[in-house]
């Protein structure tokens, strides 16, 4: 067993689920930092992927992604230990300091406190829809993401169809419907290996001049 | 007995609440307070409040604190599995297919189509604690803590840590 891996898995859940207020999906950009930034465990394609697939089976988001990400890192331990550190602190917390939170709930200090997390928390969700959206960009070129994500809010936010339905619709789209994205997807792909191949001379020249 | 129905209380809102922790907690509500009258409204109501004002996921914390309540450590446990399992065993499950097809242009177009509608998701949400802001303390300190905020994460970088902290550490100063 590696230990270093679950001190880091524990550490990194630990830190999102203690950090969140608002409940569990104010946790999803410290998951992402943790998981994506700091250990590097995943792609933020492979992020994206679980955090869509969460959307769309019920119950507790941030648990999903911290059994499944723990179990991908160090399997059925790691899953455990993921979900401890997400879970556990938060409970003994709340088990030993209910009693203490109900004689200071209507003290303004703790009203203030959580007040000032809000627009915070706010930040660090747009930030991530900022770089999912423009990943989305560079993978469907800016009218398809732009039309995805346009009817995606008028049918989330104005005409309230359920994310689970949005989702999972377009999941059995892509997979199960015609192919005929298939010669635009290889267009685009090249396109990225151009764009990959640019960003590499310069970051040589970079070096270049550094050097 | 306790702990069937501790099971059951806490596996239906895991199993058919849709939308993330939150969205299951009127469905949990159900099953404590309606059919096992294990705590009244208001105290169901109190908990919830009070477990608002503390960070983490609020249905596992709702599930720990009433299943140790009601049934003591092994209560807690019951009640935090019967909230957590089930979906997860579905989401290893799914996501143990979908890896397996990970090379398919299928389901590569799958990742890059559901891109979009995840960032509107996210920017929705968001939207919504700028509201919960905005009506809790007003336009200017909202304005004044989305920007500084905006500014420490994602100019200078620093880690969300020290950010919620000294925003904690402004709220309990200057928002009291």
């Amino acid at each position: 067993m590696d230990l270093k891996t679950h001190r880091d898995l524990f550490v990194g859940f630990f830190r999102a689920g203690m950090l969140g207020y608002g409940g569990g999906p104010a946790s999803i950009p410290l998951i992402h930092k943790e998981v994506v930034q700091i250990y590097k465990w995943m792609t933020d394609e492979e992020f994206n992927d679980i955090l869509a697939l969460g959307n769309t089976l019920p119950g507790p988001i941030v648990t999903k992604m911290a059994g499944y990400i723990g179990y991908r890192v160090a399997g059925v331990l790691g899953l455990i230990n993921a979900i401890v550190a997400t879970v556990l602190p938060t409970v003994i917390l709340m088990i030993a300091l209910i009693g203490f939170l109900a004689s200071f709930r209507d003290s303004p200090v703790v009203q203030g406190m959580t007040k000032a997390i809000a627009p915070v928390v706010g930040v660090m969700l747009l930030a991530l829809a900022y770089s999912f959206f423009k990943h989305s960009q560079q993978g469907l070129g800016w009218s398809v993401s732009i039309v995805l994500g346009v009817v995606s809010l008028i049918a989330y936010h104005f005409l309230h169809v359920h994310p689970a339905l949005l989702i999972g619709g377009l999941i059995v789209y892509a997979l199960f419907g015609k192919e005929y994205v298939s010669a635009e997807k290889t267009g685009s792909a090249g396109e990225k290996g151009d764009q990959g191949t640019v960003g590499r001379q310069g970051e040589d020249k970079q070096k270049d001049i550094s050097v | 007995m306790v702990y069937w129905h501790l099971f059951l209380a806490f596996f239906i809102p895991g199993t058919v609440g849709y939308g993330g922790g939150p969205a299951s907690i009127p469905l949990i509500q159900k099953e404590v307070v309606d059919r096992y009258g294990w705590l009244t409204m208001e105290e169901f109501g109190e908990l919830l409040a009070l477990g608002n004002t503390l960070p983490g996921p609020i249905a596992t914390k709702m599930a720990g604190y009433i299943g140790y309540e009601v049934g003591g450590l092994f209560g807690a446990f019951v009640a935090l599995f019967a909230t957590v399992a089930p979906s997860l065993i579905a989401m290893i499950f799914l996501l143990g297919l979908l890896n397996k097809f990970k090379n398919s242009p299928k389901v590569k177009r799958m990742t890059a189509l559901i891109r979009p509608t995840i960032a509107v998701l996210l920017g929705v949400l968001a939207y919504q604690f700028f509201v919960t802001s905005w009506e809790g303390v007003g336009m200017v300190q909202t304005v004044f803590l989305t920007g500084a905020s905006f500014l420490l994460l994602e100019k200078w970088k620093i880690h969300p840590a020290y950010v919620i902290l000294g925003a904690l550490v402004y709220g309990a100063l200057f928002l009291s």
